[in-house]
Order: C-alpha cells, then structure tokens, then sequence
C-alpha cells in the first residue's frame, strides 16, 4: 500500500523532471513562451478534475465544479483586494470556504442518486455566478479587477516566498507554483484513495446499501468527500484568478464544470492521475484544432464522442488495461 | 435470561397495504431462528425493520435491552446487528479478499487521517485486517477464491461471500436474506453446515428468512411462520410441521362447497 515499485518510482521521477527542468528547457529553445500560460492553466485545471474524480469515486457525477472554482476565485480576490491578506493565506482560505459551502449545500442534495444529483450540481454553477452577479462584495458584473500579484512571505526576517510582483518572470514563477500545488494534489488524491477512506469510497461506489449494512456512515463520508472535492475546487479557481488578476461572474461558467468532468471522462474514471492526462489533452487539443477554423468545434465532438465510444475506461486504460489503480 | 433480541408489535404499513401486522417474538442468545412464510407474507419487510433499513410504522425492536428500530443502518449495524442480501448485492469490482477486509473497518482503531498520513495505528490495522480476511475465508472454505473478482464468482460463492462481509464486521446477530435460494441438494447441505458452524464456532446468532423448507427444518431451533403479514404461528420444528394453521398456509385450507 506504501511501497512503490521501482518502475512508478522512474515514471514518477520522469514526470517531476519534465515538468520542472524539461518543459522549461523546451519552452526556453523553442521561445514559446505562451505555453507557459497554457501549461499553467492545465495545471490549475487538472486541480480542479481532480476534485470531480473524487466525486465520481463515490459514483456521483459532479459537473458542478465551476460554481467552487468561482467561489474559490472571489473568496481569494476579496481577501486580498478588500481586507489586505496576503495571496498565501487566502489560498487555502478560499479552498476551506469552499468546503463549507459544499458541506452545507451537500447536506441535502448528496441523498439523490446518478442524473438527479449531475443535474442539481450542473444548475450549482449558474445559481453560483448569479450570486456573484447579485451580491455588493462581488462587484456584480464587473467583477474585481486588478488583483496585486502575490507579495511575498519570510519568517523571522528569511524569505520563504518570493514577492511576484518585483520578478522578471512572473510566468514561470506562476508556473512552478501551480505545479507544485497540482503534485501536491495528486500525492493526496493517491493517498487518500489508497488508504482507509479510498476503500470506503469504493465500496460506497459499488453498492451503497451492502456498504450501510457493514456499518459504514455513507452519509458522513460523503459529505466529506464533497467538501475535499470542492476545496480542491476553491484552490484551483484561487489560483486561477490570481494568474488572470481578475475574477468576473463569466470566469467559471457551466461549460467549465462540464468541462472538468469530461477531463475524468477522458483520462480515465479508474485512475487516480486520469484527470491530469485528461485536462492535459482536452486543454492542448483544443488549442490545436485552432487552425480548423469553424470545424473546431465539430472536429473535437467528434473526437471525444470516438474516444468515449472506444475507450470508456478513459486514455490511460489503453496503457494499463481496465481499472485499477494506478 | 432476557432474550438477545425482541421484536415487539412491530407494524409496517405501505399506504393502505399492511406489510406487517402486531409481530412479537423473542430471539435467545447462540439459537439459529428462521421466518418463513408463503411468498408475500412480509418476511423480508421485517427483516428490514429489524436492521432498520426501513422504519417501523408502529412497534419496536429491541436489542440486548436497548431500541434499534428505525435508527440508521449503519448506526444498528455498529451495535452488532448485521443483514446479508441477496446475491446481486455485493461489490462487483473488488476481489473477494478486498470486501471482506473492506468490511472490517468498524475495528479499525485508527481514525481515517491516520490511514491518510499512514500512522502505527493504522499499519497495525491493515496488517490485523488482511490477516483476519485469511482466516476467515478459510473459515468459510474460501481460501481459494479470495482473490477473484466478485463480479466473476458462481450463484453459490456469492452467497457465501454475502455471508463473510457480514461475518467481518464481527456481528453479534446475523440475519441472513434466503441463504439457500436458488441451491442444489448438495450446495444446500453445505451451506446448512457453513451457517450452523458460523453459530457453534463463533456465537453468532443466527436469523434466516427462507422458502426451502427441508433446509429450514434441518437448521432451526425455532421457527415462527408469517403469512399475509400476520404471525400465525411460532415453534420447534416439529412443533410447526404439525400446525394446523401452518399447514392451512402453505396447502390451502379446505372449501367446503366444492369439498377440497
């Protein structure tokens, strides 16, 4: 359960180095220094998916992301704007607000089962950017602008973080950060699947009632499920509006949340670095199709409807067969 | 001696149909009892009251002295009172070794952050489990298929894997849905075994709901008898062969116009 084997240890190790000595390499020979932007927003998205598998890992379709993600982004943009915080502390801050709200609107709508739940999760994202639309704090549609970059952070006179705005380049220190924070992600999505409460999810995933009947609290866990999931949520919108340095109502909308749920879709439901590849090729795919012009959009339905058809256990099945967890 | 279990004027109305109607029985400690009853006669409606997987309309079930109905499921299973299902019931994609230790996490000592952060505890715990999963399923004489797919596994495997999930969870009463639906002479000979065992070598007490009577009456101390949601009778096995009421139940009871 702890150990790895020597062959995910090198694949692990390749990752680490391709993303923070490879891609800055390529990037500085190439001089696309645009795929920063791109890669960071992978980054920050693939955060976001992860939530939403966990969600799927409890047999709960959630394609209500966007409406966390947007609560994420203004709660970090107010704390920051309106009362002073430093970017640091408002990050997890706006993750744990996320949790809370996802514990109190979990409360009620995690009883309902399959299309009931994706479809109240799906109107979540709407009622969540009318509310952002409505409310004096949020700016209504102007939204809040002009975000400082984040300052930095010593302890004791040595510093830990360095400030943004006196870098030269702040896309790579955006996206470094970013990096970081989707590892770190990760590494406790492993773990958590991994350990005590992965099983419980799974058997809850299975069959809710024989889970009941072995004395497991569905409920409880999974509203604590939704809460981790949404702060996954909240941090990843967080970021995301500090990189934009700006957060709008329209900044997550519906087609986001659907999004972040067919990044699971694609990479794979069975594996816990699914939506990672999966936000990583529906994002970069995209981009590519730019050159169809006005197929772009037909040409990528068509895409994905063949991949959902032919690989419904997502990308990585084709390497590592049905299921399991990688 | 107070009675392990009591269940006590339990009602169960679904609109105007009565499911249930004013049953009371005792279940002693260490005694195999099974409910039978024609098809419709509301057997499986009680058992689902008494692991209050429904609630009661009126009445009450009590539990080594304390109410169990109509709290949560997970709750009444925690105190040690534990149904099984049907064999679709199960978890299809785990191994048969993965339930079964799966099902053990109400010893868990650890508390779930342990698990995450990998405490002493916790590694402790998964060790005991896996070792205990062993052990019981080579109880259960299924050592063998411990580590296939649930999904995979024969009607007769399934049912016994019902019965280790519920076994893990280390139950003080076990209520077992038709253990023996759906078997041959044979399978039914060596579940009737396999459940007599589960009372003598752990001291579990046993329920059973169950239509196949040869088997009801080789395995059961006590016998009550529902029909149309009514208990119409309660006794030994020879007690309940030889009821009038019972026998009426199950063959008809005689018309006297047209003199059958």
């Amino acid at each position: 359960m702890l150990k790895f084997t020597s062959k995910q240890l090198i694949g692990v190790g390749i990752f680490l180095f391709m993303i923070f000595i490879g891609v800055p390499l390529i990037i500085g020979a190439t001089g696309r220094w645009d795929f920063y932007f791109t890669l960071t927003s992978v980054a920050l998205l693939a955060i976001a998916s992860a939530g939403v598998w966990l969600t799927f890992y409890i047999g709960r379709i959630n394609i209500g992301q966007g409406a966390f993600a947007l609560i994420g982004a203004y709660v970090s943009a107010i704390l920051v704007v309106k009362a002073g915080w430093s970017f640091w502390i408002s990050l997890p801050a706006a993750g744990l607000f996320a949790a809370i709200v996802a514990i109190l609107i979990g409360m009620p709508i995690l009883r309902l089962r399959g299309v009931y739940f994706a479809m109240i999760t799906l109107v979540l994202t709407q009622v969540v950017t009318l509310t952002a639309l409505a409310l004096p704090i949020t700016n209504g549609a102007k939204g809040i602008s002009n975000i400082p970059l984040p300052s930095g952070i010593s302890v004791f006179g040595i510093p830990i973080l360095p400030d943004f705005a006196a870098m030269e380049n702040t896309k790579l220190a955006f996206y470094y950060t970013a990096c970081i924070i989707m590892i770190l992600t990760y590494a406790a999505l492993y773990r958590l699947v991994n350990s005590r409460l992965g099983h419980l999810c799974r058997s809850m995933q299975q069959n809710e009632e024989l889970a009941s009947s072995i004395g497991v609290n569905i409920s409880y866990i999974r509203i604590v499920i939704f809460a981790i999931s949404s702060f996954f949520g909240g941090l990843g919108g967080a970021m995301f509006g500090s990189i934009a340095q700006s957060v709008y109502p329209s900044s997550f909308q519906v087609a986001d949340s659907v999004n972040f749920m067919l990044n699971c879709f694609l990479g794979g439901l069975g594996f816990v670095f699914g939506p990672m590849l999966g936000t990583l090729v529906l994002y970069f795919g995209w981009d590519l199709l730019f050159e169809f012009g006005k197929y772009q959009m037909l040409i990528y339905s068509t895409v994905l409807i063949i991949i959902i058809r032919f690989l419904p256990n997502g990308l990585l099945s084709i390497r590592f067969g049905k299921g399991g967890d990688k | 001696m107070s009675p392990l279990l009591q269940v006590k004027n339990v009602t169960k109305k679904y609109g105007g149909l009565t499911a249930n109607n004013a049953i009371s029985f005792d279940v002693a400690e260490n005694e195999i009892l099974s409910v039978i009853g024609p098809n419709g006669a509301g057997k499986s409606t009680l058992f689902k009251m008494i692991a209050s997987f429904t609630p009661t309309t009126s009445g009450e079930v009590i539990y080594q002295g304390e109410r169990i109905s109509n709290l949560k499921p997970h709750i009444v299973a925690r105190k040690g009172v534990v149904r099984t299902f049907q064999e679709t019931t199960i978890f299809k994609s785990m191994t048969v070794r993965e339930s079964v230790v799966v099902a053990q996490h109400l010893r868990a000592k650890a508390s779930l952050a342990g698990y995450f952060w990998g405490s002493k505890t916790a590694k402790e715990d998964v060790t005991a489990f896996g070792k205990y999963a062993d052990e019981l399923l080579e109880f259960l004489g299924m050592s063998e298929i411990s580590n296939e797919q649930a999904s995979n596994l024969p009607q007769g495997s399934l049912r016994a894997l019902g019965i280790a999930i519920g076994l893990a969870t280390d139950p003080k009463v076990l209520l077992l849905d038709e253990p023996f639906a759906g078997m041959n002479h044979d399978e039914t000979m060596n579940m009737v075994n396999l459940v007599r065992s589960v009372r003598d070598e752990r001291g579990v007490t046993v329920m059973l709901v169950e239509h196949d009577m040869p088997a009801v009456m080789n395995i059961s101390d006590r016998i009550v008898v529902l029909n149309f949601g009514e208990k119409i009778a309660e006794g030994t096995p020879s007690e309940i062969q030889n009821n009038e009421k019972v026998i009426e139940a199950y063959l008809g009871s005689v018309d006297d116009e047209i003199g059958m």
